[in-house]
């Protein structure tokens, strides 16, 4: 019916008896797309049982020891009853949302509260299923002068938007970031200086996450530590 | 230590041993394999590893260490369960019993707690570290989703569990948390009311939570932990680096 030599491939059949007495074979099929395919085959290998689950018990008895220390030492917090009447100022989300609730400082809750974690969120999700993510090539491998022009611009129209917003606060790991990935441009495979070539050999997935990571937890710092009544900028050590 | 030893042995080939663990006694490859085999938990893994998985610098254990604090925070939790009613406002006087009248339940609590915050930031440093390593790359793409819903899961634990204690803490963060719900597009004041079984943080809202805390969310991860770990032998096992061809 048609040509398409992915079609015929799927084509091919085998038959099989179904009487196990009869005809004991077995076969496996191991189709390409869907098969763990695992490249580096000649790896020593341990077993599971006890030598792999010997090194989990062992994790988890750390895990467990560090934590009960930590409890007997710090309380969890507890105040006073739960009155809708009074309101704390400032009133923090847990530590792990105050990146948010700071976003929340700047932009409409429908931005911050709903735009910015639905976009994290799809993005984490949709990293593994692009092959620009996958084959991790560097950023200037080719194009360099395209991109470079490309990223710049991108880079200024971003701050120029946190800064008519007043983000100082992402602004500042946003520019560390853009820098730093600019500046890799300047390199090469055959750069003299390790740091020269490990920057240069970077993807841009490598530069986004990592800019993900400082912005959030920058932001998480700032929420946590540096804010007091009204939001209002505030040091740790004062209260 | 030499009689314990051979005590275990012995107790290990007794009919009954046998008769819960298939695999007998014995520490041949296959034993161990059947070890692993036939165990409904460990079956969930592959019964060889690669060694260099195993390093340290692999993985520096956070998936591991992430577990680790889920089983102490189920073990916590259940104990915790037994000194706690959802309602208001006897919520609160149970966190002050469990600092006054209940033996160790101020430690108990502490130790949930704790649990809790270091769950959270493990999880993100296992993110972060499986993409740095590079091993969401395919054959495990699925595998990385199965974790971005599992570090959901892990916030939305934490964030119902935050509410229970009933103290100005807990009540006004949930307030600020479902203020940012209401701001969804068209339907943000439906999310909120079936989210607080009600138009505000109510005795309603604190039995959501208790039982999206303490039963649908837990299931819910544990199922999709298992998924998580079967993965692993699926997608040919714990992510290595291919060696460099000198």
């Amino acid at each position: 019916m048609t040509e398409d030599p992915k079609m015929q491939e799927t084509k091919i059949q085998a038959e099989v008896q179904s009487d196990v007495r009869k005809n004991p074979r077995r076969i496996a099929f191991i189709l390409r797309r869907a098969s763990p395919h695992v490249k580096t085959q000649d790896d020593a290998r341990v077993m599971t049982y006890p030598t792999a689950l010997s090194r989990f018990v062992i994790a988890l008895e750390v895990a467990f020891l560090l934590l009960v220390w930590i409890s007997l030492l710090v309380n969890a917090p507890l105040e006073g009853i739960a009155d809708p009447m009074h309101t704390p100022n400032p009133a923090k989300a847990p530590w792990y949302f105050l990146g948010l609730q700071e976003l929340l400082h700047y932009f409409p809750p429908v931005v911050a509260g709903v735009l910015v974690p639905g976009l994290v969120v799809g993005a984490l999700i949709v990293i593994p299923y692009f092959n620009i993510n996958i084959e991790g090539e560097s950023l200037w491998a080719k194009d360099r002068k395209r991109r470079l022009m490309i990223i710049s611009a991108v880079l200024v129209l971003f701050c120029l938007f946190l800064l008519a917003y007043d983000v100082i606060v992402a602004l500042v790991p946003t520019l560390l970031i853009g820098v730093l990935m600019l500046w890799s441009a300047r390199f090469s495979s055959e750069s003299p200086r390790l740091v020269q070539r490990w920057l240069f050999s970077k993807p841009l997935s490598f530069w986004i996450m990592s800019w993900f990571l400082i912005e959030l937890t920058v932001l998480t710092v700032v929420g946590t530590f540096f804010r007091g009544p009204g939001w209002g900028w505030i040091l740790p050590w004062q209260s | 230590m030499a009689t314990i030893k051979t005590e275990f042995e012995k107790l290990r080939s007794t009919d009954v041993w046998r008769t819960i663990f298939r695999s007998g006694s014995g520490s041949s490859n296959l034993h161990r394999s059947q070890a692993v085999q036939q165990n409904i938990f460990l079956h969930l893994f592959s019964v060889k590893i690669r060694s260099r998985a195993l390093e340290f610098s692999a993985t520096w254990y956070l998936g591991a260490l992430t577990l680790s604090t889920f089983f102490v925070l189920i073990a916590t939790g259940i104990l915790l369960m037994f000194y706690y009613h959802p309602s208001v406002p006897q919520a609160y006087a149970d966190m002050k019993d469990l600092q006054f009248v209940v033996a160790s339940g101020v430690f108990l609590r502490n130790l949930h707690r704790w649990s809790a915050h270091a769950m959270v930031f493990l999880v993100f440093a296992h993110m972060f570290k499986v993409f740095y390593r590079g091993a969401y790359r395919p054959p495990r793409q699925f595998n990385w989703v199965i974790g971005v819903f599992l570090l959901l899961l892990t916030l939305l634990l934490s964030y119902t569990g935050y509410l229970l204690p009933w103290d100005q803490l807990s009540f006004w963060a949930v307030t600020v948390g479902s203020n940012i719900a209401k701001a969804v597009p068209l339907m943000g004041k439906q999310i909120r009311f079936l989210m607080l079984g009600g138009n505000e943080v109510n005795a309603n809202a604190l039995l959501r939570f208790y039982v999206l805390h303490c039963v649908i969310l837990p299931l819910t991860a544990i199922l999709l932990v298992g998924v998580h770990f079967w993965r692993i032998r699926k997608d040919g096992g714990l992510h290595v680096p291919e060696k460099k061809t000198p």
